[in-house]
């Protein structure tokens, strides 16, 4: 039985490679090893034109693109396989938060003893913490980030005489004038629909949600950063000078075409977005770094981003590993990822030497990319816990109600009313809780 | 000859029933910081899951809404539908073809085409009727606010269900031998008297069946609250009972309080269904007897 099985899949390798040496070149046809193939799970756009150039300088390394609907169907796909043991991809794209859901179903390998010494000080210490969970095992390369800046319509300032606000004070103030003006304007809208855009104020202002404590998780939520973003974004509502309707809906798309949506607090990518959304705007907008809490320790958050894993599943970790660094921090593969997937890099250098030209809709702020990057340094360190799920669609609830209710009271207790789900869905799962 | 039958009833009833039942008596039990292999198992949980759901405040508060949600509802659209169905059907009515086509129309729309429709219409910056008010001078309130929002989707759902329910009325009516009509009108009844008299009586069983299959329904909203639910504050991730299943299963990753939930309503389901035909039968299915 077990013999014939082996000699099935000899034959099945053998004509495998024949027909793969077949359309490649004929010089590696004397080669007697067969080349490692390799599946990955991606949902980036054009990800696999990226992939080619691996493979045509790897032939001893193919790499197949298998491409996701996206970052939730692609985990829960995943986490299947893993719970039926067979059927995972050796890579896979997986968003930072993620990671520890990820890792809590051991579908992630550590893979920190296969990788070059050299490629942690290729990101910023906040993404490398994202992929480290703040141990010393690795479970994953940094891919893209969302780095959060403040993009504002540099025509309707010039014209109120506001100068970019570099604080949150200046930006509250920014709010009230632009309100004043036109009560239809808004600087910008508290969106109960965003858990990730939350987030990343709250990682600004110094929040890490999760930590690892020994045997024991630690939900850290409703403490002081979180809850003076909450105070802050409810004492606007409650002003009334920053909108409460949630962003991504129809009339929020229709307000920065028109311009009531005078600001968008959001992350590197935005320009995509605008330029979708309010395509009649084009060359008004500008981006800058985000207010401060503190303006001598400039900050930010991280809106979005992922990273290349690679499964406990694979049978070869050390060249998906090998194949995940070249992708991550190859000067040429970065070029690649930033031209043809449109993402935002995570390596810093790479990033900087690929990113030159402003994105087509920023073509009046030609220096974009030199101050996304001076922000992307910027990153605060922040941690994920395995129910982010959980603590998401309570954001989704409490600050829909907060939002709802329009009072500053009410936000700090959505605050609170978050950490309580959150811790409470760790206990009852058997979670050990500090 | 009745074992296709049970086959199907096996595979698509019975079996994901009992796999429900046997999912909601289980819960999930981690292990410390529940990282690497080993440290996730499944548990017996006994009851637990059924008493966490039943005492859960948000259970209960969707529940108590979709009763309100069918109390605004149900009578508005059997209403609207039987006095349609009495208005094709009456001898004055002309284009009868055209008028029914267009009264059952959005029943064609599924319910997610047609709350996406309506989320537009009820956005006041996107809203024609929106512009409209704005260009009278009127300032109308947000009907996706958490005051009116119910009316909301009950409206989408009116208009998606009116049509439906017209049809099984109008199918029954003309089913009716005119004769009754006839000898009804030699005796000097208005088209009115008829209708209230005569119609009415005659079609109650499609009336108590509509009647059924709209509680059901309603009873299991989701598609329009879901829907509706990124453009407002008003709706919450549980406005109702099966939102709130949705995501236990899948945002919270809790399959087995899911499934306890999910027995629940449909035992109430069934209760109530059972119910009601309980109390209607005697009165509309009389005559049958």
């Amino acid at each position: 039985m077990r013999t014939s099985f082996r000699v099935g899949a000899v034959a099945m390798a053998a004509v495998a490679v024949l027909l793969m040496s077949g359309c490649s070149s004929p010089a590696t046809g004397g080669d007697t090893s067969a080349p490692v193939s390799l599946s990955y799970w991606a949902w980036a756009p054009n990800l696999d034109k990226v992939v080619d150039i691996w493979n045509k300088a790897h032939p001893e390394i193919q790499v197949t693109v298998q491409k996701q609907d996206g970052g939730d169907p692609a985990i829960t796909k995943l986490l299947t396989a893993i719970k039926a043991g067979s059927g995972a991809p050796d890579l896979i794209q997986a968003e930072y938060q993620k990671i520890p859901t990820l890792v809590a179903a051991d579908a992630l390998a550590d893979i920190s003893g296969t990788i070059g010494s050299d490629v942690k000080g290729a990101f910023a210490d906040g993404i490398w913490n994202s992929v480290t969970l703040g141990s010393d095992a690795l479970y994953a390369i940094p891919q893209d980030t969302g780095p959060m800046m403040f993009y504002y319509r540099a025509d309707v300032f010039e014209k109120l005489g506001i100068a970019v606000p570099t604080t949150w004070d200046e930006y509250a103030a920014a709010a009230r004038t632009i309100h004043a003006a036109n009560p239809d304007d808004y600087l910008g809208t508290f969106s109960s629909g965003d858990a990730g855009w939350f987030t990343g104020m709250a990682q600004q202002a110094g929040a890490s949600w999760w930590g690892i404590d020994g045997d024991a998780w630690s939900v850290d939520i409703d403490k002081t950063p979180t809850q003076k973003v909450a105070a802050y974004w409810g004492g606007l509502v409650e002003e009334g000078v920053i909108d409460n309707k949630p962003m991504y809906t129809p009339a929020w798309n229709a307000g920065l075409n028109t311009g009531t949506q005078v600001g968008w607090l959001s992350a590197v990518w935005a320009p995509g977005v605008l330029a979708g959304n309010a395509a009649d705007t084009a060359g008004l907008w500008k981006a800058a770094p985000m207010p401060q809490w503190d303006a001598s320790t400039p900050a930010t958050g991280n809106w979005g981003g992922s990273s290349t894993g690679v499964t406990t599943q694979s049978t070869h970790s050390k060249e998906a590993v090998e194949f995940a660094t070249w992708l991550n921090t190859d000067p040429a593969a970065v070029a690649a990822l930033v031209s043809t997937a449109n993402i935002y890099p995570a390596d810093a250098a790479a990033a900087k030497s690929a990113l030159t030209a402003a994105p087509a809709f920023f073509s009046n702020q030609p220096d974009f990319y030199t101050v996304a990057a001076d922000v992307a340094k910027t990153a605060s360190p922040f941690n994920y816990g395995p129910n982010v799920n959980v603590a998401y669609s309570a954001y989704n609830d409490e600050f829909a109600k907060a939002a709802d209710a329009k009072t500053k009271i009410a936000f700090v207790a959505a605050v609170t009313n978050m950490q309580k789900i959150t811790t409470d869905d760790l206990v009852k799962s058997g979670f050990t809780v500090k | 000859m009745l074992a296709p039958g049970i086959i199907l009833f096996v595979s698509f009833m019975a079996a994901p029933i009992v796999y429900t039942l046997f999912l909601s008596l289980q819960k999930k039990q981690v292990k410390g910081l529940g990282l690497g292999s080993g440290n996730r198992t499944t548990a017996f949980a006994g009851l637990d899951n059924y008493i966490a759901s039943l005492t859960n405040a948000d259970f209960g508060a969707s529940v108590w809404r979709v009763l309100l949600y069918g109390l605004v509802l149900i009578p508005l659209m059997l209403g609207l539908a039987l006095l349609f169905a009495l208005l094709l059907d009456s001898r004055r009515t002309r284009t009868t073809g055209f008028s029914r086509t267009a009264i059952f129309l959005p029943f064609a729309v599924p319910a997610v085409i047609s709350s996406l429709l309506w989320g537009f219409l009820y956005l006041p910056a996107v809203s024609p009727f929106y512009w409209v008010f704005d260009r009278l001078g009127w300032d109308v309130a947000g009907i996706l606010d958490s005051s009116t929002v119910l009316f909301a989707i009950a409206n989408i759902a009116l208009w998606g269900g009116v049509g439906f329910n017209m049809i099984v009325m109008y199918t029954s009516l003309k089913a009716v031998p005119t004769d009754i009509y006839e000898a009804a009108k030699l005796d000097g009844c208005t088209e009115v008297q008829v209708a209230w008299r005569i119609k009415i009586p005659i079609i109650a069983p499609s009336i108590v069946m509509t009647a059924l299959f709209s509680m059901v329904a309603t009873l299991q909203v989701f598609a329009e609250p879901t829907t509706l639910r990124p453009l407002t504050n008003s709706l919450s991730t549980s406005w109702s009972p099966l939102m709130l299943v949705y995501r236990d299963a899948f945002t919270r990753d809790d399959i087995y309080s899911a499934a306890a939930t999910s027995i629940i309503i449909a035992v109430v389901t069934f209760a109530f269904s059972f119910l009601f035909l309980r109390v209607v039968q005697k009165r509309a299915f009389g005559q049958e007897d």
